[in-house]
């Protein structure tokens, strides 16, 4: 699956487009970076709530598919533009991490 | 291969930006995966480390002739007071700010120490010291 399977689910609304030819596979929900950083694993979507510079890095570092900020979680200026350098998909929904990954599984995720 | 970097302190802007610059290095040198991986995990949990803990210090970057990774992390102080208790899971000293943000976890040395082959540390009011190594 790519990223760009989950545009059509309309709880989801795209931040920032980035490389919507990514892969995606499978998902991980956390909001402690270290723990993110050691268990997440590449091309996977990441639900959060931490909407900032950090969680950027650690997509990249890890090489995750792109990020699903959760709870309607908003990113600044600052963080739009880093992910534009770093071609990153970024999501947001209402939806909780719960919710949403529930339409990801119907989405075949 | 030698590179430097400056680290400054409470710099979160700019936090993952060195991790991010020895990973490409190495994924351009051609680098194995997983190796590469336990390189990003440690140099990022120690750029971190440094920026909300240190008063900013200075990070090395080597890779030997042999394909052996080295990170050096040296900062100017204020040191860490108890090394046996930072080196515990979970325990962590980290401000509220830096909680906001997600970090604080406690688990940034026993994330290094568990991926680096060789893991040394040592540490003072002056500075501490961090030297870990890597081999595919």
């Amino acid at each position: 699956m790519l990223i760009k399977d989950i545009n059509q689910l309309e709880e989801i609304k795209m931040i920032h487009a980035g490389d919507q030819d990514k892969q995606m596979e499978g998902a991980y929900i956390g909001d402690l970076l270290s723990i993110v950083m050691s268990k997440a694993e590449e091309n996977q979507l990441w639900l959060t709530v931490q909407a900032h510079l950090n969680a950027l890095a650690v997509a990249t570092l890890v090489d995750m598919a792109g990020i699903l900020f959760v709870e309607g979680t908003q990113v600044d200026d600052a963080t739009l533009e880093r992910a534009k350098e770093l071609n990153l998909p970024l999501y947001t929904t209402h939806l909780s991490a719960y919710e949403a990954v529930k339409k990801l599984i119907a989405l075949g995720i | 291969m030698i590179k430097h970097y400056d680290v400054l302190k409470d710099d979160y802007e700019n936090a993952g930006k060195v991790s991010s610059d020895i990973k490409r290095t190495l994924k351009q040198l051609g680098l194995d995966t997983k190796t590469l991986r336990n390189v990003a995990i440690a140099a990022y949990e120690a750029e971190i480390n440094m920026i909300i803990h240190s008063l900013g210090g200075d990070i090395t970057f080597e890779l030997s002739d042999e394909g052996e990774v080295i990170l050096c992390f040296d900062d100017i102080g204020p040191g860490i007071p108890n090394l046996d208790l930072a080196l515990q899971p979970g325990w962590s000293t980290a401000s509220a700010k830096a909680r906001e943000l997600g970090f604080g976890a406690g688990m940034g040395l026993v994330n290094m120490k568990r991926v680096a082959n060789d893991f040394h540390i040592e540490s003072s009011p002056q500075g501490t010291h961090l030297k870990m190594r890597f081999s595919s």
